[in-house]
């Protein structure tokens, strides 16, 4: 049995809300290119959050929210001031808040934990998610439909789940703002939204999401959930509205999958469970970096196949390109050795198969001429050759000599060039264009 | 020198031999690609085909001869070294690896700086000069690679008038001792005054050769008469296919 | 299949099974810490961990100059996954799994990999360097933290004493490992030295200095090297997470005192040894201290007095700067006013309106008065009104002079002083030297334009 009431419910629970509440706030970081300031403080909060036991000497949510908000605000002010008054590059004001910020946090959290409370470093970086058992559950799922169930529901989701119902409202209601002033600050700022008090707003949702997703999952899972989904989501679309969609939709996905792979995958091999936060984020990672493989627009395999796929129609082109400008020289069929010679082609065999495959070319008696089709392909192709010449020597003044080259890696892309005289510059003729007859 | 350097989407097809011992000026509009092509030139730019030499050889083969003055806004001046340690980083290949800076570096780096009329701010730190002295500095430095060859990349852009007397004195006296100068210049009115030779270039070189036969009203229209639309698509197409989008 | 059984992640357990208090050791133990008698180990882990500072404090330089602070972040994150493998891989070859050396090697080598995949996501894709180095950091080290999960629940043996390398623990570290570190930090000071020439011009124009022949690739790469080694070589005592922090802080505060490069690396080689020496002092004394919070926190002290006291780059250095040449200005348009409303005094209703006018606040108009009276410009001041000196009154003929002649110059030179329009024209006539005021006379002069005369006749 791979899931448990008792021990994967509330978990994963907690992990999905976190995810979906860091993916979903991480993608305006990630427009404004802050997702380092995400980072910043989600280490930052933690004197926040020790400073806010010190006083209050209580683990509330509520005090804990105000302490780590605090400490958030107070991280983007002080970078801010850190760069401008110091004059220090962005990075290292970053690198030297976050950082002090930090280790006052851990300094501090030894002195709390000199008073015995369970406040401790390491759980602030990879959480506590396994620990949030239940371990009077019902034996069943139907079991679930009963008060009790309610009663049960550990402070950590509840909180979750109110950062979250929040931060979906604020992203909702001034999505249009958020846009703009990811955009360009500057001119939200003079259509009368303040682009700064949007930029604070969301850095106070950072630091609550962060500290509502601290105690369950840890603070590195919050900088991959800020951060991975948004990046995943952003090669995958470029419409914000879209992004923000796949983005939550993948912080689920990692959420559950990376916690699935914690407690199944180990298991197989006879192992003991790994931790689940932890797991999540490498999930995250694996998923971002299959994006970027496979995505269908920017991927990168999918821009090696149309690389591809342009070179074989390159080729392509060159071949009945070259059986045409024979054909002017009164050769009507070539064989294929002359063809190899004229394309530069030790193997040019399955290039004419393929062309012959198409219908392009026809084989007679070991020799190949162009077919009808493959006439009208040919001329289509030299017109757009001839075209470009004249072109580049006619407006563009590059020497006659010269145009050549460029002529034969222009005929094969997108624009067309304008319709010119009858002949090219060396006076060749300019073929009409097949589709006009 | 041949240039012949061809492609990319900013710049196609130029072919250009610069003539020894000359002020040669490269103008254009903005986004013309002048910078680019003293970038290519250099090796900084990888060019999509063609063939740069400098007195028939490879550029590795004499990168020793050729000295480089990039532009002002290319460096942060907020780096923390004075005006002289900036000209004797055009002694370094000189001193070596590892090598320090001995005084004599130090004095010749100092004789540079007097070229360029700086030499009273040597010790300055770089980001307490004025726009003009910064890049005064850096033809300092450049003097200081004792290049035969220099490029230099919009040495006039925004100096005051004494600046641009200082260094217009620096390059006739390059000039007058056999070397060449390449200038990326953007100042029409100034071409005829300054320079020998000129390279109208706008995506493509329009013209080129000595100023009086090629820095005319015609050729001027067309270098800026505005882009050819077709070849800015053109060469965003081949952008495009080049990175497989 | 096995039984699944949460586990509780708590490196501190024992901790808090045991009574542990901070209390103030001996003022004696203090001094023999301090000065290097508190014991041999002790001594070697204090003076390994400064010289790791003072190596930090030097590469860090360079890695700030490059702009690669943040870089560093996402480097020290993605050794934690070498550290587990290699203690998982050495466990299976037989070799010792816990030996330092082994755990440094898989540490650097996943630390490099990881800066390797910031450049490769900044090449193959179009997010940025921030997003490339968040990415980095977070899933290497999520995958640090499962591999030590693992191992805590899997792994037979003493697995305890992974965990230290991510916040530090300075005090426990054997001598053999204090050596390692040390030669380490000697190795990368002395490299950094050595190079400091191709450093320096790498970072401060890669494109000159790869036309002037320097191979940047390769430079960069060893400017990363030593990054990296210093970083792996912190580890043990200082910790994965605030080990950067020896690397960016230091010289972030010493930019703060100097603009020499030279004193610069100096100044920033000490702050690194002095907050690497205080934190292993403190953490020695103080067993429950984390040696890294330590440093950083001192290294971060240092930072701030930098920050605010450095006497030219402070911000209260630069702030009393303004005030002053505010000041200065103020009172120049005192004079000015004065000496125009052709009077010797200043009666206190007319100074108060020209306040007024101005929209000086009540501190600002003394500090005027002030600082005027500091210069002689003002003399005694009765309840009606206020003497102006006879300096005082000249100082207002040159201001309201150089006014006019500014005003002059703009109308009919503008165009040729580009370097010079940019300054307020307000602010202009008092910052004017007395070499740019001959200048602009002679160009007035050779325009034929009609200026003020020049106040040697005035007296």
């Amino acid at each position: 049995m791979y899931f448990d009431l008792a021990l994967d419910l509330f978990p994963l629970l907690a992990a999905a809300l976190a995810a979906v509440c860091c993916g979903l706030l991480g993608n305006f970081l990630l427009l404004r290119k802050q997702s380092m300031m995400g980072d910043a403080i989600s280490h930052s909060v933690l004197p926040g959050l020790v400073i806010a036991f010190l006083i209050a000497s209580t683990r509330s949510p509520l005090v804990m929210l105000v302490g780590a908000t605090i400490a958030g605000v107070v991280t983007v002010v002080l970078v801010e001031f850190v760069k401008r008054f110091g004059k220090v590059e962005p990075g290292a004001a970053m690198g030297v808040v976050f950082s002090i910020l930090f280790a006052l946090g851990v300094l501090l959290i030894e002195k709390a934990a000199v008073r015995h409370v369970d406040l401790d470093a390491e759980c602030v970086l990879h959480g506590q998610l396994e620990t949030l058992v239940w371990y009077s559950a019902p034996a069943t799922i139907s079991g679930l439909w009963s008060v009790e169930t309610l009663d049960a529901i550990p402070r950590q989701i509840i909180t979750l789940t109110i950062i979250l119902i929040l931060a979906i409202g604020f992203v909702s209601l001034l999505f249009k703002e958020l846009r703009l002033a990811s955009f360009d600050p500057a001119l939200a700022t003079t259509l009368g939204f303040n682009s700064t008090l949007l930029h604070y707003l969301l850095m106070i949702f950072v630091a609550a999401a962060t500290v509502a997703s601290f105690e369950a999952v840890g603070s590195i899972l919050v900088i991959a959930m800020l951060i991975c989904p948004g990046a995943t989501a952003r090669l995958l679309t470029d419409r914000l509205r879209t992004q923000i969609v796949l983005s939550v939709l993948i912080a689920l996905f990692t959420a559950v999958g990376g916690y699935f792979s914690a407690t199944i995958i180990p298991g197989w091999f006879g192992r003991d469970t790994v931790n689940a936060a932890g797991s999540i984020t490498v999930f995250s990672g694996l998923v971002l970096s299959l994006t970027i493989i496979i995505s269908p627009s920017h991927g990168i395999l999918s821009r090696m196949i149309r690389r591809i796929r342009l070179s074989s129609r390159v080729a392509l082109d060159d071949l009945l390109a070259t059986m045409y400008r024979a054909q002017e020289q009164a050769q009507a069929e070539m064989s294929a050795s002359d063809i190899s010679d004229a394309i530069l082609r030790s193997k040019p065999q399955p290039l004419l198969n393929r062309a012959v495959k198409r219908a392009l070319i026809q084989r007679h008696r070991g020799m190949y001429s162009l077919t009808e089709k493959g006439q009208c392909a040919a001329r289509s192709i030299v017109r757009r050759h001839r075209l470009w010449e004249h072109y580049l020597v006619d407006q563009a003044g590059l020497a006659p000599d010269h145009v050549h080259e460029t002529a034969e890696r222009l005929e094969h892309l997108p624009p067309v060039p304008p319709a010119g005289p009858q002949t090219d510059p060396q006076g060749k003729v300019i073929p009409d264009d097949p589709q006009v007859p | 020198m041949t240039v012949a350097y061809h492609k990319k989407p900013v710049l196609w097809d130029v072919d250009y031999d610069a003539p020894a011992n000359k002020l040669i000026a490269i103008v254009g509009p903005n986004g013309a690609g002048k910078s680019t092509f003293i970038k290519s030139c250099l090796g900084l730019i990888p060019k999509a085909s063609g063939l740069v030499e400098f007195w028939g050889q490879p550029y590795r083969k004499v990168r020793s001869r050729i000295g480089y003055v990039p532009q002002r806004e290319s460096v942060d001046w907020d780096f923390p070294v004075s005006a002289l340690d900036v000209v004797c980083m055009g002694r370094y290949r000189r001193i070596g690896w590892c090598r320090p800076v001995t005084r004599k570096h130090k004095v010749a780096a100092l004789d540079c700086l007097e070229l360029v009329g700086m030499r009273d701010f040597a010790n300055r730190q770089i980001s307490q000069l004025s726009g003009g002295q910064q890049q005064r500095v850096f033809l300092a430095r450049a003097l200081a690679q004792q290049a035969e060859l220099y490029f230099m990349d919009e040495p006039f852009a925004g100096v005051d008038a004494a600046t641009e007397r200082a260094i217009i004195q620096v390059l006739r006296e390059l000039k007058n001792s056999g070397k060449t100068v390449i200038v990326v210049h953007h100042d029409l009115q100034s071409v005829p005054e300054y320079f020998d030779e000129v390279i109208l270039l706008n995506m493509r070189v329009v013209a080129s050769g000595p100023v009086g036969e090629v820095f005319t009203e015609t050729n001027l229209h067309k270098t800026y008469g505005g882009r050819l639309t077709l070849l800015s698509e053109a060469a965003e197409a081949i952008a495009r296919t080049e990175s497989g989008v | 299949m096995p039984l699944r059984i949460p586990i509780l992640f708590h490196a501190n357990m024992q901790h808090s099974i045991q009574e542990v208090t901070d209390e103030w050791p001996r003022m004696s133990e203090i001094i023999e810490t301090v000065t290097f008698r508190a014991g041999y180990n002790t001594g070697m882990v204090i003076g390994g961990t400064a010289l790791l500072g003072l190596a930090a404090g030097i590469i860090g330089v360079f890695a700030l100059l490059r702009k690669r602070s943040l870089m560093t972040d996402a480097l020290s994150h993605a050794t934690l996954p070498g550290i587990t493998l290699a203690f998982l891989f050495a466990g299976t070859f037989g070799l010792e799994s816990k030996s330092l050396p082994v755990l440094l090697v898989g540490a650097s080598v996943t630390g490099v990999l990881g800066v390797i995949c910031v450049q490769l996501i900044l090449h193959h894709t179009r997010l940025r360097e921030d997003a490339a180095i968040g990415i980095v950091l977070s899933v290497f080290f999520g995958a640090g933290i499962v591999g030590l999960s693992y191992i805590q629940a899997n792994a037979p043996g003493d697995s305890g004493g992974l965990n230290h390398f991510i916040y530090g623990q300075a005090a426990t570290m054997r001598v053999g490992d204090v050596v390692l570190m040390g030669s380490i930090a000697l190795v990368a000071i002395m490299a950094t030295l050595l190079f400091m020439k191709e450093f320096a011009i790498v970072c401060f124009n890669d494109a000159f200095a790869r036309v002037d022949g320097w191979p940047v690739g390769l430079v960069d790469l060893f400017m990363m090297a030593l990054v990296v080694l210093v970083t792996v070589a912190g580890l043990q005592a200082v910790g994965l997470i605030l080990v950067v922090s020896m690397l960016i802080i230091p010289p972030v505060a010493a930019r703060f005192w100097t603009d020499r490069l030279s004193v610069l690396v100096l100044i920033s080689g000490i702050i690194g040894a002095t907050s690497g020496y205080l934190g292993a002092t403190v953490s020695a004394l103080f067993p429950r201290k984390p040696a890294g919070a330590v440093i950083v926190l001192t290294a971060g002290c240092i930072f701030v007095l930098s920050m605010f006291l450095a006497p030219k780059r402070g911000v209260f250095a630069h702030a009393i700067r303004r005030v002053s040449v505010r000041v200065k200005v103020a009172g120049d348009h005192l004079l000015e006013h004065v000496y125009e409303s052709r009077q010797s005094t200043l009666t206190s209703d007319d100074f108060a309106n020209f306040a007024r006018m101005q929209g000086w606040s009540p501190l600002f108009q003394l500090l005027i008065r002030f600082a005027l009276r500091r210069e002689n410009m003002l003399g005694s001041k009765t309840r009606r009104e206020i003497r102006v000196t006879e300096a005082g009154l000249e100082r207002g003929a040159r201001v309201s002079r150089n006014h006019a002649l500014w005003e002059q110059y703009l109308v009919s030179h503008a165009d040729i002083a580009p370097s010079h329009v940019d300054w307020s024209v307000d602010m202009v006539e008092h910052v004017l030297s007395d070499e740019l005021i001959h200048e602009l006379e002679t160009a007035l002069r050779n325009q034929g334009v009609d200026f003020p005369p020049s106040l040697e006749g005035v007296g």
